[in-house]
């Protein structure tokens, strides 16, 4: 059965894309400001602040190794946010879904329209974040311009996640969960302040668990003019993670919403 | 192949309660069909069943022959939807729902572009094309439900209470809005509680309660086969009104909320009888649908 989960008709995820890039073409920019304003605080305040007591980290200035986590943890928390309460909006309180499954698109090509969209998010406001840190002199490299395909597939990750959370949810109030036992932790340990090393042996094998662990050892060295290490290992375990929400949300939504 | 909608031994349950319970009905092209009902008689559990929205539990649907919910895909490609209560998109504008809800379809943008001016011009909001859902009227909201519904250009148009909470100018445009529709060839299905939208639109209807089919035909013949052809209802005093009523002889009587219905071949002698009794207001009218509607779904206090 969960093969039928993949969209069929052709372009029907896009048109679901479209609709959300249209929504987001008239807040355009507010959302530009804060996907600007954001990193270049936090770089600043953040980068250069530690920074001056910390030096460098793992051979690198610190605002480089900084910048380097922020890009891969703002995408989880973009494309987190969205597929939970921004979808959430659009599936029951704004019967965005009831009125789209009147027409031939079923739920698969919903969640994946929703899927490309926050990995598209996430292109645009790591983009963003990349541009503050270049301007910042935190970017070493034009091996940078793979970052943002990375963050794509980062966005793809984590709205597979996020996409069970909502259509577990019974309201709001529910992510708070996720975001105080999933995320946030996440954060904490996957290298975004502090290499994973630094952490007891036992919690760092649980870390290699995590996927924003793996989008962090994608990125820094992308950023930081490094070599990469264990590429595949890094794209499979984000694509697997975004496939197995994928289907697992679809599947959920089925069920809640073709009652 | 005559007919558009085929279902056969339809059967859904909510846990364990069975909300459809076997019912049976075709729908040929080009018809107006009515699902008549009170609430909770089912009536919005079929269409959802009929456009693969919801798993059946027993039966068949075959839409435009194809088979629900297998082909829900192309069925729904072929099809309108007018939900009961208005999902438009709050983000966009009038013309954008259209625009956004088309590409869903697939159709082509210059295709699209020439059929949004088409439908807003056909429900009358051409000049309300930019602007945002929130400023519309609940009226306005019906009419670009039902355009949004005719993006794709269907051969059939499913409306779940069409003109529900609607005043009666808005109502009246939306029932010569859906002549036009038919008499462009489309079919249409719609449910409705309201007896006067039956007997104004429907071609042939079914009246429906808790899951089940009491009743097939079109209006007039429904209105033959269950109701005397006149009507006398009695508004007043209960006691007057049945002392009133009981004095009429042969008949029929039914109490429905504080109204007394008589239903009779020949309502002369009481209508006469009425006219001297100061104490009570009446109306004489013929037998219509609703008379058919609260004789099948009960609720009456018969006498």
């Amino acid at each position: 059965m969960a093969i039928l989960f993949l969209p069929r008709f052709q372009g029907a995820a896009f048109a679901v894309w479209r609709r959300n890039t249209l929504v987001w073409r008239k807040l355009m920019l507010p959302s530009i400001f804060i996907n600007f304003g954001e990193p270049f605080l936090y770089l600043l305040g953040l980068g250069y602040g530690l920074g001056l007591f910390i030096g460098e980290m793992m051979h690198m200035p610190y605002l480089t190794f900084l910048a380097s986590g922020i890009l891969a943890s703002s995408s989880m928390n973009t494309a987190s946010f969205e597929a939970m309460f921004s979808v959430y909006t659009r599936m029951i309180p704004q019967k965005t879904y009831e009125a789209i499954l009147t027409t031939p698109l079923e739920v698969q090509d919903i969640l994946a329209g929703e899927m490309l969209w926050c990995a598209t998010k996430c292109v645009i406001s790591g983009t963003a974040i990349l541009i503050v840190a270049a301007l910042l002199g935190a970017v070493h490299t034009w091996h940078a311009v793979w970052v943002p395909p990375v963050l794509f597939l980062v966005g793809l990750c984590f709205s597979g996640l996020g996409l069970i959370m909502t259509a577990l949810a019974p309201g709001y109030d529910f992510f708070n969960y996720y975001v105080t036992i999933v995320l946030t932790p996440m954060f904490i340990l996957s290298g975004v302040f502090y290499p994973v090393t630094s952490l007891p042996v036992a919690l760092q094998s649980l870390v290699q668990l995590l996927p924003l662990a793996h989008a962090v050892d994608l990125i820094r060295p992308l950023v930081a003019g490094l070599p990469l290490d264990n590429v595949l290992l890094h794209l499979a375990v984000l694509a697997g993670y975004g496939i197995a929400g994928y289907l697992i949300a679809v599947h959920l939504t089925r069920k809640r919403l073709l009652v | 192949m005559s007919f558009v909608v085929q279902i056969t031994s339809l059967r859904k349950q909510y846990n364990a309660h069975e909300v459809v319970r076997g019912i049976d009905l075709n729908v040929s092209a080009g018809q107006c069909f009515g699902v008549l009902g009170p609430n909770g008689a089912g009536k919005t559990t079929t269409l959802r069943l009929l456009l693969g929205q919801s798993p059946v539990n027993g039966g068949e649907i075959r839409v435009f022959g194809l088979p629900i919910p297998q082909a829900g895909r192309a069925v729904r490609a072929r099809t309108g939807v007018v939900p009961q209560a208005d999902n438009l998109d709050p983000d966009f504008t009038v013309a954008e729902n259209l625009r956004v809800y088309g590409r869903y379809f697939g159709i082509p943008a210059a295709t699209l572009d020439a059929r949004i001016r088409e439908l807003l011009e056909f429900v009358d909001l051409t000049d309300r094309a930019n602007a945002r859902i929130a400023t519309l009227s609940g009226g306005m909201k019906r009419r670009l439900t039902i355009a949004r519904a005719l993006i794709n250009d269907p051969e059939l148009v499913v409306l779940d209470e069409p003109t529900t909470g609607l005043d009666p100018q808005v109502r009246h445009m939306i029932w010569g809005r859906l002549r036009d529709l038919r008499q462009a060839g489309k079919t249409l299905l719609l449910t409705t509680h309201y007896m006067e939208e039956a007997e104004r639109l429907c071609d042939e209807l079914i009246v429906m309660d808790q899951g089940r089919i009491l009743e097939q035909g079109t209006p007039a013949a429904l209105i033959k086969k269950h109701a005397e052809p006149e009507v006398i209802e009695v508004r007043g005093e209960e006691q007057l009104a049945r002392q009133a009523l009981a004095a009429a002889g042969e008949g029929r009587f039914e109490a429905v909320g504080d109204t007394y219905y008589y239903y009779t071949r020949d309502a002369r002698a009481v209508v006469k009888h009425l006219e001297g009794m100061p104490g009570l207001t009446f109306l004489h009218r013929p037998a219509n649908l609703e008379d058919v509607f609260l004789k099948l779904t009960g609720r009456e206090l018969r006498d």
